[in-house]
């Protein structure tokens, strides 16, 4: 009785969940295919063209654009990670009272509106322009702080699911020092948590128009759209490149962030 | 508090080094956790600190280890005084409460680590970290996670790591409570058994008076920040210098006593009195179960309220006819047949007693 009640309801369950997963799909799958269709198409007769993933590559302030959306992503994580984490790691250790504060300082950034944020910001980024060669790479200022609090978010996860405290205690009475502490114990244990962290700081920074074009700085979103106002093929295919690189990002780091051998713990 | 009396240190020096605590004390806000804690641990031995929660054990050890820093007060290890190493320099094993190994490593790379970090090449190392896991029995497990292990045999690994490095002390922090009662005391045997083969000077905590006393070379007990009484196990058990020691080890019966010329009256038996008791006058003697024994009598002036077979021995609880209840711990065989409800005499052994203010 009791067994076969079990079985209908994880019955039930699989139905419901596979019911959920095709609802979402389709829901996302929908935009995604029309985006797809629009951009293989530019003439009312439905004629197809791939003229528009073709330029994507022609076009060279587009192209520019693209990379110096992808050399901001990976400053930006580089950033975040080298700030966020030893802060982290030594709040937990070291200053737990001072958790709160940090945390929401990192969660500052949500609620603030980007306008807001830029007019804030335009005098920190007149030093950074002032005293760095300016170009669009500033940008990864104020992007650092854009992504801290969902990279707070991740990493505070991955910290907490690890004895931070008894772990590094016995590396430290072990003979290793802080640096190795962090680098060998700490961090090949939040494997996964780093790399959402940095997938969210990529994702967010490949998506980011509003601070780039305040500042008339041309990223990739900024330059989609400068496209879009001549040819908006283009602009659909570019922002379709742009969702599945994010897709694969996100499948890669899914296999990544498993350890492979994982097998159930015996008692 | 008068000074803790302190018994010798065992003689038979080992390989281990001498470990001094002078004076400890650490303060947290308000709280007082260490109050100039003294210990001395002679090479080779093994002492156990002995306390309630919160008296301040684990304190001690990570002050030890560096991994906490002194108020006040010094540290030496081998006659050197260390207070200002850091932790990572100190080459102390450490064995904790919570499971501490490292998730991503195997159990042989775990035992590894510290040699590692020490330069020692891959094949010594590898040779150094099996014939440590061999010590604990977990040689087979080599490349297992820690995931994949009990917590017994996690805490064996840990055991093994903190002894890979050669440590000059090795401390061990309650590593027993979080394991079932059974492999508890297989691992204690375990633990005590690779400690004599090894000759580390060891320092363990907890708070089981069983462990601590099945175990240790001598047993510090601990209140408040201070060392109230260090001893051998069977010195502890029998002639504690204080109430305090007298009740966390071991049961004890509380009993109406008069002192006069060194001798305790107690339930009409005269009882030599113990360093530390009440010179002269009314008292409270305490009274261990063994030392109180119950003959079958119709005249007796007790009366048996309860009684549990604990395999060779059994434990009795008499009520007396002034009202006083006692627990009476004795060979079984000595009172085969009496049950609850029959009148028995009670004797009490002419053991030493500790009388306390009444
Ligand atoms: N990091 C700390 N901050 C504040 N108080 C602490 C800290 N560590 C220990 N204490 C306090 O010090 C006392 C002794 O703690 P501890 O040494 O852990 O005791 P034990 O190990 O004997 O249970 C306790 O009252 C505890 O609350
Ligand atoms: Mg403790």
């Amino acid at each position: 009785m009791r067994a076969s009640g079990a079985t209908k309801r994880q019955q039930n369950q699989r139905l419901t969940r596979w019911v959920t997963l095709a609802g979402v799909g389709v829901l996302f799958a929908i935009p995604i295919y029309s985006m797809f269709e629009y951009s293989i198409r530019i003439t009312p007769q439905n004629k197809q063209t791939w003229d528009a993933w073709k330029a994507i590559t022609q076009n060279e302030q587009l192209s520019g654009a693209i990379r110096v959306s992808l050399e901001l992503a990976v400053l930006t994580v580089t950033g975040m990670l080298l700030l966020l984490l030893p802060t982290m790691i030594w709040i937990r250790l070291k200053v737990p009272w001072a958790k709160r504060l940090v945390e929401f300082l990192c969660l500052l950034p949500l609620t603030i509106p980007a306008i807001v944020l830029v007019v804030g910001l335009d005098n920190v980024m007149s030093w950074v322009r002032y005293l760095t060669t300016p170009g669009p790479l500033a940008l990864t200022f104020p992007y650092i702080v854009l992504v801290l609090p969902y990279c707070y978010r991740a990493l505070d996860a991955g910290l907490a699911a690890i004895d931070v405290n008894t772990l590094s205690e016995a590396a430290r009475s072990l003979g290793a020092s802080w640096t190795t502490v962090i680098l060998r114990i700490i961090v090949p244990n939040m494997r996964s948590a780093i790399l959402s962290a940095a997938f969210l700081a990529v994702a967010l920074v490949l998506g980011e128009f509003t601070l780039a074009s305040l500042f008339f700085y041309d990223n990739m979103q900024v330059v989609i759209v400068l496209i879009g106002l001549v040819n908006s093929s283009i602009s659909v295919a570019v922002s379709l490149a742009a969702l599945a690189f994010a897709f694969v990002l996100l499948f890669a780091m899914s296999f990544v962030g498993t350890r492979p051998k994982r097998r159930e713990a015996r008692s | 508090m008068t000074e803790p009396a302190t018994s010798a240190p065992r003689e038979d020096a080992g390989r281990g080094v001498q470990v001094r605590l002078d004076g400890l004390t650490r303060v947290f806000g308000s709280v007082k956790a260490l109050d100039g804690l003294e210990l001395t641990l002679a090479p080779g031995e093994l002492v156990a600190l002995l306390g309630p929660s919160g008296c301040g054990k684990t304190t001690a050890l990570r002050i030890l280890a560096g991994l906490d820093t002194a108020t006040s007060g010094r540290v030496f290890v081998g006659g050197t005084d260390i207070s200002g190493v850091a932790a990572h320099k100190r080459d102390m094993g450490m064995v904790f409460q919570a499971y501490s190994l490292f998730p991503h490593m195997t159990v042989r790379h775990n035992v590894e680590f510290g040699l590692k970090l020490r330069g020692i090449d891959g094949g010594k190392r590898r040779a150094r970290a099996m014939q440590m896991l061999e010590l604990v029995g977990l040689e087979s497990q080599s490349d297992r996670y820690a995931h994949q292990l009990s917590g017994g045999q996690q805490q064996r690994v840990a055991l093994a790591r903190a002894l890979a490095i050669e440590p000059s002390v090795l401390l061990l922090d309650e590593p027993l409570s979080a394991l079932d009662a059974k492999v508890r005391a297989q691992l204690r045997d375990e633990i005590r058994r690779v400690q004599l083969e090894v000759g580390t000077t060891t320092l363990f905590v907890t708070h089981d008076q069983e462990e601590a006393l099945a175990l240790a070379d001598r047993v510090g007990v601990m209140r408040a920040g201070r060392l109230e009484q260090i001893a051998p196990p069977e010195e502890l058990y029998s002639k504690p210098r204080t109430e305090f020691v007298a009740e966390f080890v071991g049961l004890t019966n509380r009993l109406p006593a008069y002192v006069s010329g060194g001798a305790a009256t107690v339930a009409g038996s005269r009882l030599p009195t113990l360093a530390g008791s009440v010179e002269e006058g009314r008292g409270t003697a305490l009274v261990r179960p063994e030392q109180i024994h119950v003959r079958a009598d119709t005249d007796g002036n007790a009366v048996v309220s309860a009684s549990s077979f604990l395999g060779a021995i059994s434990r009795l609880t008499v009520t007396t006819d002034d009202g006083a209840h006692l627990v009476s711990q004795i060979p079984r065989t000595s009172v085969q047949g009496v049950t609850a409800g029959d009148r028995v005499a009670v004797l009490i052994d002419p053991a030493p007693v500790l009388v306390i203010g009444a």
